[in-house]
């Protein structure tokens, strides 16, 4: 594994939530095994897309690195410090340095809170400043991510869902943080609104040096915005590369069957293109498959796929994998 | 240093409102709350003052005068009523049996039939927002043990558990040798005629509505990306709760908890009427009401006053409640 200025490195990431039977006394009966086993890493000032199809863990995933759900298992370091062991007040303090921005703008603003009381929160809430200085940091803030800073006493229904998404951007941003979760941030916008908010975020990434787990399931979106590319399929990272590696040399059955679903905006290469159409759904989390999870419905599946779990390997330098038959 | 091309000029200038103020607008505008709220704070002033505004003091007789009317009230009374009634000015709305003024013993009542309103509400908006709020906020066998403890208290007939307590504590009240705590208890009890076992004893019951209410809020809440912002952001729970949650959920909360008190008024009446609310010669909306039953042929009037008085505080807490779902919920937001 290369250790070039690793932010941030996950480790056999494994998050279950317990599903129970019974009231009062109650039993669990199985786990929805959202994020099972996941590793990788994030180097410094990079963007890492993560991208799967809906339910595949890819939310859970960012959510537990930030420990916002506490892992079942394994580890998340964020420059070598093990998240996974931190509590309260220790917790509270790394909080500063990793923020999320979340998917739908209308719901992540409180809509009882002024733009300056929520975009202040963070300042608040770790005791940065007077008052005073908090409002002027809002201010500051709200002129970095494209709002007027006259808006600050304003409540959140008055704005467009851009705008919105701008206020949880600059929110996020309040602490300074290293590493930002990127939760789906621009799949709840109009396209038009997308490009500026994408922009908005590369722009932010340049001038603070940030680091990027940016989830999505928009394909071209992610190829544009990121360094790496993280693929997921039913809780599992199947593959991960450097995007255009990825995207030039999928070797995971079902990253290739996932890029060739890309339409591509020349009809001539567009006719000829061939979908790989996966047969079956995707199983339910609660019972995956054994062995590698995507046997059942990968089109090259051998013997050996139902039986063992595939290993999670460097094939090529940067370029990881789990399939037994690459 | 602005890095998007989002227009900086400052055209939208209007007045900024939060939801509340807005909420407040759209009350305002509507009439019929408006009115009921006037006629909500006219009473409580009227009840607050009562010292001051009754013309006579509510124990106050005059057995010459006792099922007096004035002149003007025939109308009301049976056709034949000339022939047996006492007529005279001295009380404007009469006397009742004992020779009281009616007015003064419904003035006065308003002031039990409130403080009931206010110290109900304010018990049960308490302890259930309270409850419900831990419970749904806490999660996991907590909220079940925490939830099946007010199954288990709103299985009882509410009424039932009312009227048992308030023997209980009436026959405390007869039996004597009690000391210390409880008989401290008992001399404020007297000292407010009898209001505070009537406050326990509902209060002790109507918090289980509150508090499935508030819960229910909570968990439609405590989900919502915002409340998971602030804990990105490091915010403690209890700040989690007052800023964020407590806001969101406390609309739903008073508009439930004022349409029930035309049903805590409802109560104290009732229990008074059955001999087990206030105790006399403290009036109450309900007491006059019962005493004045068997004479309902005869003297109308004395069932009538207190009657119209408390229908019209129900009416008016009713459109009150409607009018505050109205404003506060913001789907009617146009």
């Amino acid at each position: 594994m290369s250790q070039d200025n690793i932010l941030l490195r996950v480790e056999k990431l494994t998050k279950h939530f317990p599903i129970t039977r019974g009231i009062v006394i109650q039993k669990q009966v199985g786990a929805v095994q959202a994020v099972d086993k996941v590793s990788f890493f994030v180097r410094e000032g990079e963007t890492l897309g993560l991208v799967g199809e809906s339910g595949c863990g890819k939310s859970t995933t960012g959510r537990t690195i930030l420990q916002l759900y506490r892992p079942t298992s394994g580890k998340v370091y964020f420059r070598d410090q093990d998240l996974t062991q931190l509590e309260g007040e220790d917790l509270r303090h790394m909080r500063r340095n990793m923020q999320i921005i979340f998917q739908d703008p209308y719901a992540s603003l409180n809509p009882r809170m002024s733009v300056g009381d929520i975009v202040a929160e963070p300042l608040e809430v770790h005791r940065i400043g007077t008052r005073k200085e908090q409002r002027e940091r809002v201010k500051e803030l709200l002129n970095l991510v494209g709002l007027n800073p006259y808006f600050i006493n304003r409540y959140p229904h008055e704005f467009s869902g851009g705008q919105r998404q701008r206020i949880g951007i600059a929110r996020a941003l309040a602490l300074n943080p290293e590493f930002i979760v990127c939760d789906e941030p621009i799949s709840a916008l109009d396209v038009s609104i997308q490009a500026q908010v994408v922009n908005l975020l590369e722009e932010l990434q340049e001038q603070f040096g940030l680091t990027y787990l940016f989830i999505a399931h928009d394909l071209s979106m992610v190829r544009h915005i990121s360094n790496r590319i993280a693929v997921m399929y039913l809780g599992k990272v199947v593959e991960l590369a450097e995007r255009n590696e990825l995207y030039a040399n999928p070797l995971h059955p079902y990253t290739q069957a996932l890029l060739s679903a890309v339409p591509v905006p020349d009809p001539v290469v567009e006719r000829q293109r061939q979908r790989i159409i996966l047969q079956g759904d995707v199983p339910s989390p609660v019972n995956p498959p054994a062995g590698c999870r995507f046997h059942p419905r990968c089109p090259l599946a051998q013997e050996i796929c139902s039986q063992e779990e595939p290993e999670w390997r460097e094939i090529a330098p940067d370029h990881w994998v789990a399939c037994h038959l690459v | 240093m602005a890095v998007a091309e989002l227009p900086q000029e400052q055209t939208l200038v209007r007045k900024q409102r939060s939801l509340w103020e807005e909420s407040f607008i759209r009350l305002i505008r509507n009439k019929v709350a408006v009115v009921s709220l006037l006629f909500v704070f006219v009473l409580a002033f009227v009840a607050a003052f009562a010292n001051y505004v009754a013309p006579y003091d509510y124990a106050e007789q005059d057995l010459m005068a006792n099922n007096s009317v004035p002149k003007w009230m025939l109308v009301i009374l049976p056709a034949n009523a000339e022939n047996y009634v006492r007529i005279t000015d001295k009380y404007p709305l009469g006397a009742d049996h004992l020779g009281r003024d009616i007015l003064s013993r419904v003035i006065y009542g308003a002031r039990v039939s409130l403080s009931f309103a206010v110290v109900a509400s304010m018990v049960s908006l308490i302890i259930g927002t309270l409850y419900g709020t831990i419970s749904g906020y806490v999660g996991g066998r907590a909220d079940d043990v925490m939830m099946r403890i007010v199954d288990f208290l709103y299985a009882f007939p509410f009424l039932v558990v009312v009227i048992l307590l308030q023997t209980y504590f009436k026959a405390l009240g007869r039996a004597s040798g009690m000391t210390g705590f409880g008989a401290k208890l008992l001399e404020i009890n007297d000292s407010m005629g009898g209001m505070l076992f009537l406050f326990i004893a509902i209060g002790l019951i109507n918090w289980i509505g509150m508090a499935r209410i508030a819960r229910g809020q909570v968990l439609s809440y405590k989900r919502k990306e915002f409340v998971e912002a602030a804990h990105a952001v490091g915010a403690s729970n209890s700040r989690i709760i007052i800023k964020h949650l407590l806001p969101n959920i406390i609309g739903p909360l008073v508009v439930a908890e004022t349409l029930a008190i035309p049903g805590y008024i409802f109560t104290e009446a009732f229990l008074s009427f059955i001999g087990l609310g206030v105790n006399p010669p403290t009036p109450s909306w309900g007491i006059m009401i019962s005493e004045a039953v068997p004479a309902l042929r005869s003297y109308p009037n004395q069932v009538l006053v207190p009657a119209v008085f408390l229908s019209l505080t129900t009416l008016a807490f009713n459109f009150l409640g409607d009018g505050l779902r109205d404003a506060l919920d913001p789907r009617m937001k146009q």
